[in-house]
């Protein structure tokens, strides 16, 4: 999907979020889970795990994944699906980093392959 | 001694893992075997027996006298040899005298116990029970002093005489001690058997710098097994350099480099001159140059002597070792020797392979008359040290008529070189890359021509068809002739028809029916891959309790190598110890974490993004994503200003729920994120730090009101409580750490399932660790008794930093004490004065890092983001 550019909305800077760590985006419909890789790529989840509704935002993240603080799910960055032989998944976000600063859209991104 | 009866079979390991077999039966074994009957025999043994027994029938008037086959010495030739007879289906009536006090084990594996990887009981051969149930006697510490071969006996010192039919020898053989002045000084050790083993680890416990003599396999894999244990390691090496016998120069320069870089001082071209000492304790070294090299202990590791003083003195042909025809029988046709005691062909041997050969040979005479005949083979020599893989085989002296084959890539520090004489391979030194190893000595041994591939040689099996090799149709092209263990000398025919014939399908079956892999480990893979080939879809790998699936290293290896290879962050783990992940997981990373939290206090950065979530907001999270907050009341004791403080909190944040927890504190539960800081604020105002309820760390120290109040109190348990408390809090461990302290033996605060409890009694305090009440229920082991509260502080302080430096990350205390043994944990902290100093040592030196309230921390500013969103939108939205 292409996110028009009025959809952008400005949320902080890339360093306010460390290495392998997450922030949370709090709006009245939900809370989304900002990550920060350690390749210093940017993803955005719903800050819910599929399975027992488990903060994502507060898990351990490696590589592109994050493991749910209450269930250790893994879920994908990428594509907010739970990986292994867990089914399940999670919204995601359209989100950009342009000049250490990221902006998101709150419209759920449609995945091709999701 | 032994728990249990199980055997278990050595695998893989990454350290200091020598292929040597040293076999050092003292003098003074006798084993005492019977025939009873005699099925498996050949007919002509079948007259022999017969005849024994017409002689038996004359002396005694009836015809159930036994056959009786003495063997002095209890090592792995013997252990084998009696295998084999076994195997043949004869029941023996069998007694063994053996100089060590205890059973057969495998003395291979000796240097994972000197690092501590493996305890006594994995390394055993043969437990108690077999004795037992093949109808042998096992006598202990009884040394072989006489044999009289008039009157066919054997007597020992300690006054046992059993008759012989049969003898056999396999008295193994001595360290070599040089005699230089001060060889006999307290704290010059040998490394030869579970004694020295042990005590070279207690010297290691107490730190400090040891000196190894002798850069040959022994004294290497002592030098590693020390470094790994945090001694400073000298090796002092006459030769120019190390392992003269099996490398060439090249690859001895590469091994020298590689243990230098770990920090062990290798000095080659060193004579000692003498041991120097003070109060009769090693204190250093001299060498011929004046040299002086302080040092704690001191190991002999120069070579290895032929124990042949019992044949000697019986009058046998001695020479550098008892000497013996091919068939291993000695000048008395009725004395047969195995084992490192024997010279044979006019070589002495002390690697597995042809010791287990020469058992083979033996075994097959005693069943009665044999062509079986010991034949001299190249056996390899492999050194498994992490990071110096080496490989030498045959003959590698230059000369005029010998060509060589040499690759040598200097930046990842291998080096193959090849030896050819007459377009055959009589020779192979390989360091750095080791995989053709078997390959070049199959060639060796077969007298392969080579001359078709010698452009291509060096590069290994690999390139000879062109493409990369698949290690399992490597062995599927291998014949049923070639060797896949060579220490067992098992081939993969042998093992592909056990397989076939007895439905073998684990490893473990492999190795208990064929032997193979079941010595020195380093062919399991190959083993691995004969039974994929033969079993084909029934084949499954074994689970190996690796950390998680980035690693193939289990726990005990990890904890290890970040100690001997000085890894202080996780990423140089993630790279040195080949992980599989970029940056490991969920379940790796948190276990790093501690574990380099607790080795390097001071240096190493904790890594918040590697913490679960409860250490990283230093609260618990719920169910519903909400958090619950216990502040510490050390010792279980509290004020109304206290109180006070926390029912303000609770007000002040409508925090649903108070509750007081088990361990006696007050829990705050359902506090928002956003409001944990605020809460502490709060709380530390108050005077009030963590309670740490979150922590994989010192969690609460529950009291009794003790002689303060109680009728029944012997001691002030309240106060030992909070001396306790405060003394411990911050501490992380490798799982939650529970304490408490009980007034008396009533045990009203439960000491007898904490991870450690104290029960005051009237002489002084009974120290307790290792229960368990929650998914597993158990009661706690007595430590022991101690007088007064300083000395339960050093104790429990000692004990605590032990199992931090030495639990696996989860692992609660009765589970780690459950694996080392609570005899062993007592042996090093309750009897050992020194260790256990030590280890408080280390504690309260790792505590002046850890008592800081991260509460405190955190309501001034640090990690902020973990507390606050990155952006509020809701606010706005609503205004819309």
């Amino acid at each position: 999907m292409t996110v028009q550019d009025n959809q952008w909305i400005a949320i902080g800077a890339l360093d306010d979020i460390p290495r392998q760590g997450a922030r949370r985006v709090i709006t009245n419909a939900k809370t989304i889970a900002i990550f920060r890789t350690s390749q210093d790529a940017v993803y955005a989840l719903e800050d819910r795990c599929p399975f027992k509704d488990g903060p994502l935002s507060a898990g351990i993240v490696h590589g592109t994944t994050v493991s749910c603080p209450l269930t250790n799910w893994v879920i994908s960055l990428e594509t907010g699906e739970a990986q292994g032989a867990d089914v399940g998944k999670t919204g995601v976000f359209p989100v950009k980093v342009e000049g250490g600063r990221i902006s998101l859209c709150l419209e759920e991104k449609q995945l091709q392959n999701a | 001694m032994l728990t249990s009866s199980r055997v278990k079979m050595p695998r893989h390991n990454d350290v200091a893992d020598l292929h040597i077999f040293a076999l050092f039966e003292s003098a003074a074994t006798a084993l005492h075997v019977t025939f009873s009957k005699g099925q498996g025999c050949g007919a002509e043994f079948m007259k022999h027996l017969v005849s024994q027994r017409a002689k038996a029938k004359m002396g005694h008037g009836y015809m159930t006298q036994k056959l009786k086959l003495v063997v002095v010495g209890n090592g792995m030739a013997p252990g084998r040899m009696l295998e084999h007879l076994l195997d043949a289906g004869d029941a023996y009536d069998v007694t063994i005298f053996n100089a060590e006090p205890r059973v057969n084990y495998d003395r291979i594996m000796l240097s994972p116990v000197l690092s501590g990887e493996k305890s006594f009981d994995d390394i055993i051969i043969h437990d108690e029970a077999w004795y037992k149930d093949n109808g042998i006697t096992l006598h202990m510490g009884a040394k072989v002093s006489k044999i009289d071969r008039e009157a066919k006996t054997v007597t020992s010192e300690n006054g046992i005489t059993e008759s012989y039919d049969k003898l056999v020898l396999a008295t193994g053989s001595d360290p070599f001690i040089i005699p230089c002045p001060g060889h006999d000084l307290e704290g010059v050790l040998a490394y030869r058997d579970l004694d020295d083993t042990n005590a070279m680890r207690d010297a290691a416990g107490k730190g400090g710098s040891a000196v190894v003599i002798g850069g040959g396999l022994l004294g290497l894999e002592a030098a590693a097994g020390l470094n790994i244990l945090g001694m400073d390691v000298t090796v002092l090496h006459l030769m120019p350099t190390l392992m003269e016998r099996q490398l060439d120069t090249a690859a001895g320069y590469l091994l020298e480099k590689e243990l230098e870089s770990r920090g062990i001082d290798i000095r080659c071209k060193s004579n000692t001159k003498q041991i120097i000492g003070e109060d009769g304790k090693v204190c250093g070294v001299e060498l011929d140059d004046g040299t002086l090299i302080k040092c704690d202990i001191v190991v002999m590791a120069v070579g290895i002597r032929p124990n042949v003083q019992l044949a000697k003195d019986a009058g046998l042909e001695v020479n550098r070792g008892i000497v013996t025809t091919n068939g291993m029988q000695t000048s008395d046709p009725d004395i047969l020797s195995v084992g490192e005691c024997v010279e044979v062909g006019g070589m002495v041997y002390g690697l597995v392979a042809p010791l287990y050969q020469m058992a083979k040979v033996a075994a097959s005479h005693l069943m009665g008359p044999s062509d079986a005949g010991f034949v001299h083979t190249e056996t390899p020599t492999k050194l498994k040290v992490t990071g110096c893989d080496l490989y030498s085989v045959g003959d590698f002296a230059e000369g005029d008529d010998r060509e060589d084959i040499v690759l040598r890539d200097a930046k990842s520090g291998t080096y193959k070189r090849v030896i050819i004489q007459d377009n055959k391979i009589i020779g192979a030194v390989l360091y750095g890359a080791v995989d053709d190893g078997g390959w070049y000595n199959e060639m060796l041994k077969s007298g392969e021509d080579i001359s078709d591939m010698r452009d291509t040689l060096i590069f290994g099996q690999a390139f000879q068809g062109g493409g990369a090799v698949d290690p399992l149709a490597m062995v599927a092209n291998m014949s049923d002739d070639a060797e896949i263990c060579g220490c067992n000398g098992i081939t993969k025919g042998t093992i592909v028809s056990k397989i076939n014939a007895m439905g073998l399908t684990t490893l473990a079956e492999v190795r208990a029916h064929t032997k193979a892999s079941a010595s020195c480990g380093t062919c399991t893979g190959l083993v691995e891959n004969v039974m994929a080939l033969t079993l084909g879809d029934d084949f499954k790998l074994p689970d190996v309790e690796t950390m998680c699936g980035c690693t193939k290293h289990d726990h005990g290896t990890v904890r290890r190598m970040i100690k001997a290879k000085e890894l202080k962050t996780i990423p140089a783990v993630i790279q040195e110890l080949e992980w599989s992940t970029p940056e490991g997981c969920a379940k790796c990373r948190p276990a790093l974490n501690y574990y380099l939290v607790s080795d390097w206090p001071g240096e190493y950065v904790d890594d918040q993004q590697s913490r679960f979530i409860n250490e990283r907001v230093h609260a618990n999270i719920q169910k519903d994503g909400t958090y619950s907050v216990v502040p510490r009341m050390f010792g279980g004791i509290t004020t109304p200003d206290e109180l006070r403080a926390i029912a303000d909190v609770a007000d002040k944040f409508s925090i649903p729920t108070v509750k007081v927890t088990g361990g006696q504190r007050i829990d705050l539960l359902g506090v928002k994120k956003d409001d944990l800081i605020p809460v502490w604020k709060d709380l530390n105002d108050a005077g009030m730090v963590s309670g740490a309820a979150y922590a994989k760390g010192l969690r609460t120290v529950k009291t009794c009101v003790g002689s303060d109040w109680c009728r029944f109190g012997t001691q002030d348990s309240t106060g030992l409580g909070i001396k306790l408390e405060r003394l411990l809090w911050g501490a992380w461990s490798p799982a939650k750490l529970k304490l408490a302290v009980s007034g008396c033996p009533r045990n009203c605060s439960e000491s007898t399932c904490k991870d450690i409890g104290i029960v005051c009694v009237d002489s002084g305090y009974e120290i307790l660790y290792g229960g368990a009440a929650g998914l597993h229920i158990q009661g706690t082991t007595k430590l022991g008794n101690v007088e007064t509260e300083e000395e339960v502080l050093e104790y429990c302080g000692a004990l605590t930093q032990y199992y931090r430096e030495t639990g696996f990350y989860l692992e609660r205390i009765y589970k780690w004490a459950d694996r080392l043994g609570y005899d062993h944990v007592k042996s090093v902290i309750y009897d050992d004065a020194e260790q256990r100093k030590a280890y408080y040592e280390r504690f309260l030196f790792s505590q002046t890092f850890a008592q800081v309230d991260p509460w405190a921390e955190r309501v001034q500013g640090a990690e902020a983001h973990e507390f606050s969103p990155l952006a509020d939108f809701s606010s706005r939205e609503a205004a819309e």
